[in-house]
């Protein structure tokens, strides 16, 4: 159980993910023909909660850059995670090698 | 999280900005000091920055019908204390405020206390507690990791709360709903960084034993287990 515990728990993870995708069905066009989002950012249904409760309010600063498409955004959030989940895995190479090798160290040690 | 830029009133922005610095610098203070003493602990500390990078650049869906991402701060604060993650996710939210136009930097501090100051403390004295209680080792780790990440988007609705109170219904109201939009939706993510954190955190007892016990996360006993 101990061995498959990681395996089991990103198939759990998996699954959390990709449940919503299944259950969560798009909502009907409404009236006017126009076409309802699934699946947007919390953020931006923040967003509209504040436009909603504080009708007046004004942003008073806008983002410096913003990223010209869609594509160059996923772009750069792939880059984010791609950088991460190297380091990551580059550290859990030079870790296990080291464990390895410090038991190989501890068998000769013996003989 | 992110709020996003201009989206809070100045006094509320320059307020969280003002709330936020000292847990940074301080953040930054002990980073150095632990450098200084354990500079072979500068890899373990790169991993929870990768991790928080990793698991705060993926938008996964969820069942409320919208997307969010984890934060992936709770590792870290278990691993260095919560105070080292401060500096930490002000890089990770100073990044995408910069570059990706997600969150801003009139909202940075709004943003680094709820994601990088709320979350580690909760975490680590999630941790603490459960541990304390004898909880075993990987629960006490998704316990701490999953409400931290939850607690973070509670302190956004309370900080959108306090900014744009409900006319009618007051501070109250207004956090219900925006609660509405970022809890819910959090609570399926805050349960899939419990598990990503438990799965690092496991690979981590199991090859890197002595630094987990150098810090006093682990005990000598639950290694030999």
């Amino acid at each position: 159980m101990k061995k498959y515990q990681n395996l089991l728990l990103l198939m759990a993870v998996l699954a959390l993910v990709a449940l919503p995708l299944w259950i969560v069905k798009k909502p009907a066009p409404g009236p006017d023909g126009s076409q309802a989002g699934i699946f947007a950012g919390a953020d931006d249904k923040a967003r509209d909660m504040v436009g909603s409760i504080a009708p007046g309010y004004k942003p008073w600063a806008k983002p410096l850059m913003e990223p010209p498409s869609g594509e160059i955004g996923s772009l750069l959030f792939a880059l984010q995670a791609a950088l991460g989940a190297g380091f990551i895995g580059y550290y859990l190479g030079v870790s296990t090698t080291r464990a390895k090798m410090r038991r190989e160290l501890d068998k000769e040690a013996r003989c | 999280m992110h709020i996003m830029e201009g989206f809070l009133p100045v006094q509320h922005a320059i307020g969280w900005s003002v709330a936020s610095s000292p847990f940074v610098a301080y953040g930054l203070h002990s980073i150095n000091k632990r450098f200084r003493e354990q500079p072979e602990q500068r890899m373990l500390l790169g991993v929870a920055a990768a991790f928080t990078f990793v698991l705060s650049a993926l938008k996964l869906p969820s069942v409320t019908g919208s997307c969010s991402h984890p934060t992936g701060t709770g590792l870290g604060a278990i691993l260095f204390g919560p105070t080292a993650m401060a500096p930490i996710g002000a890089v990770v939210l100073m990044f995408q405020a910069i570059l990706l136009a997600h969150g801003g930097l009139t909202t940075l501090g709004a943003n680094i206390f709820s994601m990088a100051i709320v979350g580690p403390f909760a975490a680590a004295a999630i941790y603490r507690l459960a541990r304390t209680a004898r909880l075993p080792f990987g629960f006490s780790i998704f316990l701490a990791a999953s409400l931290a990440d939850l607690l973070t988007y509670i302190t956004t609705s309370a900080q959108l709360a306090l900014a744009f109170p409900d006319p009618s219904g007051g501070f109250a109201a207004s956090f219900a709903k925006f609660a509405g939009v970022f809890a819910f939706t959090q609570i399926p993510l805050a349960i899939s960084e419990g598990l990503l954190t438990v799965v690092v955190m496991n690979s981590l007892v199991r090859f890197n034993a002595r630094e987990l016990q150098q810090m006093k996360v682990t005990t000598a006993q639950e290694l030999k287990a």
